[in-house]
Parts: C-alpha cells; sequence; structure tokens
C-alpha cells in the first residue's frame, strides 16, 4: 500500500527513480558520510517562534543551516516550512498579522536587529518563489533589475554580469540571441531558470528556492536540479520541496518539519535511509503528507 | 419542449438576441444622425411651383422641399384651409423658401391642392448670405459702382458673378485678419496698459516713479492710438471696396431685389449642377460646417469652435484627472492600512460616480468658480477687477469640474488593474532587494498601466458627452475666441469655451428657426459621437500597445 502511493507520487514527479533513498537516487553512488558537525555555519536559527494572529506556525525551531550546501526542508502541505523559509529573508514582514520572536543570525548577526536595513538583507539573501515571477521587461532587463537598483548603469558591467549570470542558470545558450525579447516569452522551466538567473546576478550569499520545480515539467526540474547542484559550490542554499525524491537527490542536509514542529534534522542519507523519529519514517515512506 | 430547454438552445437564443438588439439600437441610432445630419450638406434641387395660399390667391413659390406630410382634410379645414369636398387626405409640402429679410417666413407648408407642376429651372440660385439665412431667386443682373456690367442672360454672367465673389470674400478675409490679429493684438496691449496704470494706483510709489510710469503708458497709448487709426483707415478703404459689387435678383413673386456682394458667402446654381459637381460641392459645405465658426446665432456657418473647446478642455480634464486619480488609486491599494478607514474612503469614491453630473456643476461654481477663482484674482489680478479673471466661468473650472466627476472612474479602474498584479510579482522584485517605492515604479506601476487607460478611456467618453454641469461653469453659447491662440500665454485657460453638447442644446432649443436649425442638431450629434469614438480609438489604440507589452503578467 505505501510502495504504491510513493511510485505513484513518482511517476506523477516524472522521475524515474521508484525508491525513496537518497544514495538510489544519486544512481546507487555512495558519498562520503556529512555531519552537521563538520560544516562551517552559515545561518542559524535560534528558539525562534512565529504567529500569524493567534495562530501558531513556527514552534521554537532551532537549526543550522552549513555553508556552501544544499539543505532542504520537507514535510506536508501547512508544516510551516515555507513560512522558515521567508523568515530568512524576511518576506514574513510583508504580512501585517505575523509576529516573530526568537532570533535568525547570518554570519553572526541577527537579521532581525532594528539597524538592519531589510532591502540590504535581501540582496545577500536571494529568493526564487514556486511559480515563476518574471517582471514584464525583456530578458536583459530582468536579469538586470537587481543591479539597475543598486545604480548599476555601466553598460559593460551589466553586459558582462548578465552574461556570467545566465551562463551560471544554464540559460545562456537558449537566449543569448533574443535578450530584448520579453521574459514571458519563454517556457515556464526557461522562466524558473530566468529568475535564479535574475537571484544570483546580486551575487548573494544564501539562496531560498521555495519550491522552484513544483509548476515545472520533468525535464525543465532536471535542469533546475542540476543547476542547485552546480550552484552549491558558490552559494548557500536552502531548498523547499514537497517532493521528497528531489530533496534526496539534491540536498545534503534536511530538515523534516511538521505542524509547526522541527521534527528531525540530519544529513538526507541519514534521514531518508534511517530516521531517527517515528514521525520522519512515516511521512517519508509515505503514511501521510 | 423540455429537452428543448434542457439542452440550452434558449439561452443561446435569448443571449444572441440581447445582442441582436444592442447592434440594432446602436446601428439603427448612428444611422438616423447620419443620414439627418449630413444629408443637409447635400445641394438640393430648387423647385419652382405655383400655389393656391389660404386666402385662395395664386402665387408661385420656389425653394428647396424639405419633406413632405400627408394629413387629414378636417385639420387643414381647421387650419382656415380650402380643402374641395369628397378629399379625406391631402399632401403637404414644407418648403424652405429663404429670403427671410423680404417675406418674413423662411419654411412655409403649401398644400398639393390646386399646386401647378413642380418645376427646377436652370438659373434658379441659392445664396448664402452672412445675415438673414439663404435667398434663392433668379439673377437679373450685375452692377459695379451701380453700373450694370453683365446681365443674367450673357453667356459669361456666372464667371462674372463668380470672379466677383472670390474678391469679396479675399477682402472679407483681409478684414477679419486685421481686426481678429492687428486690432486683437493693440486690444490685448492697451488692456495691459490699463492694468498697469491699475497697478500704479493699488501699489502706491514715489512720486517720480509714478510720473515717470505714467508718462511711459500715456506715450505707449498714444503710439497704439496712432497706429489703430492708420488701420482704420485701412479698414475703412476695405470695408468701401466691398460695397462695389451687387447682384439683382428677382424673387418667385417678381420682385427684384439687390443684394450687396459683400454679404454673400456662396452662390450655387444646384438645379444646373451634375451628379460629381453636387459631390464637390457637398465635401465644401461639410469641410466648412467642420471648420468655420457659427454665424447667426449658431443656425449657420460651421462648429469649428465647439469642436475645438470640446477637444481643448478633454485634454485638460485627462491632464488634471489622470496623475489625482491613479495617486490617490496607488496610495488607497498600495500604501494605506485596509481597515474601516479605507473602506469608507472606497465607499465613498465608488459612490460618487453615482452623483448626478449637475450637482457637481454646482459644486464647481460655488467652490472652484467663486471661492477658488475669487481668490486668485484677489491674489495674482487685482488690477483687473472688479473684471473677473478666474472668478468667473472658463475653461479651466470646466476641465477641473469634469475632472472631479471622472476621478472616480479614474480610481476605480487603477485600483482593480493594481489588485490584479500577483502578488509573486511584488515579491520577487522585494527579494532582489528593492524598497517598496522601487518596486512601485519600476514593476508594478508599468504593469498596471493599461488598466490606467481604461479608465482614462472611460473618463474621456464620459467627460467628452457632459453638459449639464459645464453650462454652470465655463461654457458659453458662443465664446468670440479660441482658448488656444497666438497671443501669450497661447493657452488661455481662463476664457470661455464652445461645446459640442451645448451646442446641440442650444441649437436645438435656443435657436431663433427650429426648422433651420433642426439638421445641424443631427450634423453636431454625429460630430460629437465621432469626436468621442476617436478619443477612445486613440486612447484604446495606446492602451492595447501597453498590454502587447506586459502581455501575460496581468492575465
Amino acid at each position: 500500500m505505501n510502495n504504491e502511493r510513493t511510485t505513484m507520487n513518482t511517476q506523477a514527479t516524472g522521475t524515474h527513480s521508484v525508491s525513496i533513498s537518497a544514495a538510489q537516487a544519486r544512481g546507487g553512488v555512495e558519498r562520503e558520510a556529512m555531519s552537521l558537525a563538520d560544516e562551517k555555519t552559515k545561518v542559524e536559527v535560534k528558539n525562534l517562534n512565529l504567529y500569524y494572529g493567534n495562530d501558531q506556525a513556527l514552534k521554537n525551531i532551532n537549526l543550522t543551516i552549513p555553508e556552501k550546501r544544499v539543505t532542504a526542508f520537507i514535510g506536508p502541505s501547512g508544516c510551516g516550512k515555507s513560512t522558515l523559509l521567508r523568515c530568512f529573508n524576511r518576506m514574513n514582514d510583508l504580512v501585517d498579522i505575523c509576529r516573530i520572536e526568537g532570533e535568525i543570525l547570518m554570519d553572526g548577526q541577527n537579521i532581525y536587529d532594528r539597524q538592519v536595513d531589510v532591502a540590504e538583507l535581501r540582496r545577500s539573501i536571494g529568493m526564487v518563489f514556486q511559480k515563476p515571477n518574471p517582471f514584464p521587461k525583456s530578458i536583459y532587463e530582468n536579469v538586470a533589475y537587481g543591479l539597475r537598483l543598486q545604480g548599476v548603469n555601466s553598460k559593460r558591467v551589466l553586459d558582462e554580469v548578465v552574461e556570467r549570470s545566465l551562463r551560471s542558470a544554464a540559460l545562456w545558450d537558449e537566449v543569448k540571441d533574443r535578450l530584448q525579447d520579453n521574459a514571458f516569452g519563454m517556457s515556464g522551466g526557461q522562466q524558473q531558470r530566468l529568475v535564479i538567473a535574475r537571484a544570483i546576478a546580486i551575487e548573494p550569499e544564501v539562496i531560498l528556492l521555495d519550491e522552484p520545480a513544483s509548476a515545472l515539467d520533468p525535464i525543465s526540474t532536471l535542469k533546475i536540479e542540476e543547476l542547485i547542484n552546480d550552484l552549491k559550490n558558490d552559494y548557500t542554499i536552502v531548498i523547499v520541496t514537497h517532493n521528497m525524491q528531489q530533496a534526496a537527490r539534491v540536498s545534503d542536509y534536511t530538515a523534516f518539519m511538521y505542524m509547526g514542529d522541527l521534527i528531525e534534522y540530519g544529513d538526507t542519507d541519514t534521514l531518508f535511509t534511517n530516521p531517527d523519529k517515528k514521525q520522519t519514517e512515516d511521512y517519508i515512506t509515505g503514511r501521510y503528507g | 419542449m423540455k429537452a428543448w430547454f434542457k439542452s440550452g438552445a434558449p439561452w443561446i437564443w435569448l443571449n444572441g438576441g440581447a445582442v441582436a438588439f444592442c447592434m440594432i439600437m446602436v446601428v439603427g441610432l448612428i444611422g438616423l444622425i447620419a443620414v439627418r445630419g449630413f444629408g443637409h450638406f447635400w445641394p438640393a434641387d430648387i423647385a419652382q411651383v405655383e400655389i393656391i395660399d389660404r386666402d385662395g390667391n395664386r402665387q408661385v413659390v420656389m425653394g428647396e422641399v424639405v419633406r413632405a406630410q400627408t394629413i387629414t382634410a378636417a385639420v387643414a379645414r381647421d387650419g382656415g384651409h380650402h380643402v374641395p369636398e369628397g378629399v379625406d387626405l391631402l399632401t403637404r409640402y414644407l418648403f424652405k423658401q429663404g429670403n427671410r429679410d423680404q417675406t418674413s417666413n423662411d419654411f412655409a407648408w403649401h398644400f398639393e391642392t390646386g399646386m401647378g407642376e413642380f418645376q427646377y429651372p436652370k438659373d434658379a440660385y441659392q445664396i448664402e448670405r452672412r445675415e438673414w439665412g439663404n435667398f434663392y431667386g433668379q439673377p437679373v443682373s450685375l452692377s459695379r459702382n451701380g453700373e450694370v456690367i453683365a446681365i443674367a442672360s450673357e453667356a459669361n454672367f456666372w464667371s462674372d458673378i463668380q470672379e466677383s465673389i472670390q474678391r469679396s470674400i479675399q477682402i472679407h478675409r483681409d478684414i477679419h485678419t486685421i481686426e481678429r490679429g492687428e486690432i486683437g493684438r493693440m486690444n490685448t496691449q492697451i488692456e495691459r496698459l490699463r492694468l498697469d496704470g491699475r497697478r500704479l494706483e493699488l501699489s502706491n510709489p514715489s512720486l517720480e516713479q509714478r510720473a515717470a510710469e505714467e508718462a511711459r503708458i500715456a506715450a505707449e497709448r498714444d503710439r497704439l492710438d496712432q497706429e489703430y487709426a492708420i488701420l482704420r483707415v485701412e479698414l475703412d478703404a476695405l470695408y468701401e471696396s466691398t460695397r462695389r459689387d451687387t447682384l439683382r435678383m428677382r424673387m418667385s413673386d417678381g420682385r427684384e431685389v439687390d443684394l450687396s456682394l459683400a454679404a454673400i458667402v456662396r452662390i450655387t446654381a444646384p438645379n444646373a449642377m451634375s451628379v460629381p459637381q453636387k459631390m464637390g460641392q457637398y465635401v465644401e459645405r461639410l469641410w466648412e460646417f467642420l471648420t468655420t465658426p457659427p454665424r447667426e446665432a449658431n443656425t449657420e456657418g460651421g462648429i469649428f469652435p465647439a469642436i475645438f473647446g470640446t477637444v481643448t478642455m478633454v485634454f485638460v480634464m485627462s491632464i488634471i484627472v489622470t496623475p489625482f486619480g491613479i495617486l490617490a488609486a496607488i496610495y488607497l491599494r498600495e500604501y494605506a492600512r485596509q481597515n474601516l478607514m479605507t473602506r469608507i474612503i472606497r465607499i465613498s469614491v465608488y459612490n460618487l460616480a453615482g452623483v448626478p453630473s449637475i450637482v457637481y456643476g454646482v459644486f464647481g461654481l460655488g467652490f472652484f468658480v467663486y471661492f477658488l477663482g475669487g481668490n486668485i484674482d484677489r491674489l495674482f489680478y487685482e488690477a483687473a477687477l472688479p473684471t473677473p479673471t478666474f472668478g468667473t466661468p472658463g475653461l479651466f473650472w470646466a476641465s477641473l469640474t469634469l475632472a472631479l466627476l471622472t476621478l472616480p472612474i479614474v480610481i476605480v479602474s487603477t485600483e482593480e488593474g493594481l489588485a490584479r498584479i500577483p502578488s509573486t510579482i511584488r515579491q520577487g522584485s522585494l527579494a532582489l532587494g528593492a524598497t517598496k517605492s522601487e518596486t512601485l515604479w519600476k514593476v508594478i506601476v508599468p504593469l498596471a498601466t493599461p488598466a490606467m487607460m481604461t479608465g482614462l478611456i472611460l473618463a474621456i467618453a464620459r467627460a467628452a458627452g457632459e453638459v449639464a454641469p459645464l453650462m454652470l461653469v465655463g461654457v458659453v453659447k458662443l465664446a468670440p475666441t479660441l482658448p488656444i491662440d497666438a497671443t501669450f500665454p497661447f493657452i488661455h485657460l481662463d476664457r470661455k469655451i464652445m461645446h459640442l453638447g451645448f451646442h446641440i442644446y442650444d441649437v436645438g432649443f435656443q435657436s431663433p428657426s427650429a426648422e433651420a436649425a433642426r439638421p445641424l442638431v443631427y450634423a453636431t450629434a454625429l460630430v460629437l459621437v465621432l469626436l468621442i469614438v476617436i478619443l477612445n480609438l486613440t486612447a484604446i489604440s495606446i492602451r492595447n500597445r501597453l498590454r502587447e507589452r506586459y502581455r501575460s503578467a496581468s492575465d
């Protein structure tokens, strides 16, 4: 029964892997064992509580995000994983009724400190959303947008950054001849990679991905996943995903959340093959979610 | 039957029928005003016929047959007409006879009873005059300085007349240029000098300053008086020379009348014209209608000042309403906290759109004209008082009142446009480190421009057709000057303007001759409709171009 459901999920997301083992998902290649204790911490969440009005959406979250690694948040819908992600670049500030307690330290500095300039913070923590959201501008202008905001107007610099970003997002070869075309003319997968290019054009330190492939077809999903793998050499990446195979494939560390609680957090291989908690096991074997 | 209802076919018929009904109404409306209005410019044949008048006398009448009507004999007998026994129905014809200065009634009904054969004499002339309306008759002779130089039977009579008319029209144009141009400019300067003098009295300067200033004003005035005297002589000479030629015409009753060519705009002989010639004449008259000012209490001539006034007013209105409406909508949607207060404001704005327009007119008159305008006059135009400058209805106040009237439309559609923009785009920009205002001006507002244009289109459509409030705040039946001209400051916001909507009302209801005014009402209405259509199409094409640029984002 459980196996069947997992299989169906897998087929629905279009990957060829049937098993949910992280190692198998990577094509059977076993990696070196990883441990959070050995990693350099980029972001640290301390006693984070988040309320929407009277409802508590995040309950006393404590975790560390390692530098230049991919960390995945998984969990059923409404478990608070996207909310947690949005805490990192303070997107929750846009919600009037949202209230936050606790600290998030990036390189030791609390990003909820009063002196922190939110716009400045968001420049160093880029974000990619579930649905591709290019601006109604040309491809070129989409990528250059962040730089233009910072007052960069030199054509030479912009050209260079646009090309480098599009190359990093594995999009350059597809769009180099139509940079001045409207970004809406691109396919969904291309738009999502454009949005990633737009995020890395301003050279953030952390990139937040909020279900980046959920609206895409399998081939585009594959390209995004490959891209994530390339990007982790330069950036710290945090990804929220519904798709456990995806988490297993792309991430180094995985956090499982449920009903606003952080249930289990550890390296991806261990979490998927040998979880500590019963809830985690139930979830990854498809008993719920 | 039940199955037919279930199939949904009745709904399709019902919906299709509703669309067809609307189409018939629109096409019928446009068709009616187009036929009635534009038929007026076609050079109709001039009929000459012998009739028996009410008193039983025989007489010959000449004119254009405007329409025919069948009435019962009883009605005719009640009207005091003699109708033979045994006749139940009879036809009567409305003749446009012209010659108002000679016979007093230029439109008259004539019964077919006892009517002779309709004749269309080739030499029947229709003469458009600057005063007294049209003249219909047959030519006798052309005189110069009292000497007959050509008689009607001569072959080159027609070309002689045309030559004389060309000359008198040219002289008339020269006179107009001098009066409107040079003398108008002088009047402005004299008025300025008067204001300088008045300002001098108000400012209370030292004695020598006052003396110097007064001397300057006096000198200027002397110079202008001299210039004026020279022009006056020139004008008198021109007026004298227009009186050179006269045309002797014979009316249908046999009387002969001398017409000075100075008072004639155009002579045509429609009975002698071929169809292409009539077409040429048609285009000429239509062009004249669109490009010249009205004459004779708006019943003759063109409607150019009204077209110009309407367009200018709509443009000024757009310039005022667009920024206000858009900024208000942006604040309401993007910055204001969504609470009871904003709800109340929003409901008030929506309700403003339903307030009768005359109420805006009353408000405009009371607040804008008397209060704002009066204070502006006291502060900046003190020298001109008690003559008001802005404290009287004028273009600016009319535009401002209409801007207020159309403000809700712009606010509502801009707000809707802003609300339609997906929040992901907003967040995408914020996530790149843009501040709220950067996001707004670089991403959100460009995306919402099609919606703003939609609001502006609706506003223009409403404003261009509005009449009631304008009567109170700046539109008059006859404005001597256009609101834009070559004298500083070029756009005269304080001037009164003419407006097509009001022109229709004025010609239709205030005109001395209802029959003469009728086709003009239709023609003016058609021009108004076309003008609104053109304004709308322009705005729509701009919007479509914008929408193309931001295609799928707002879908």
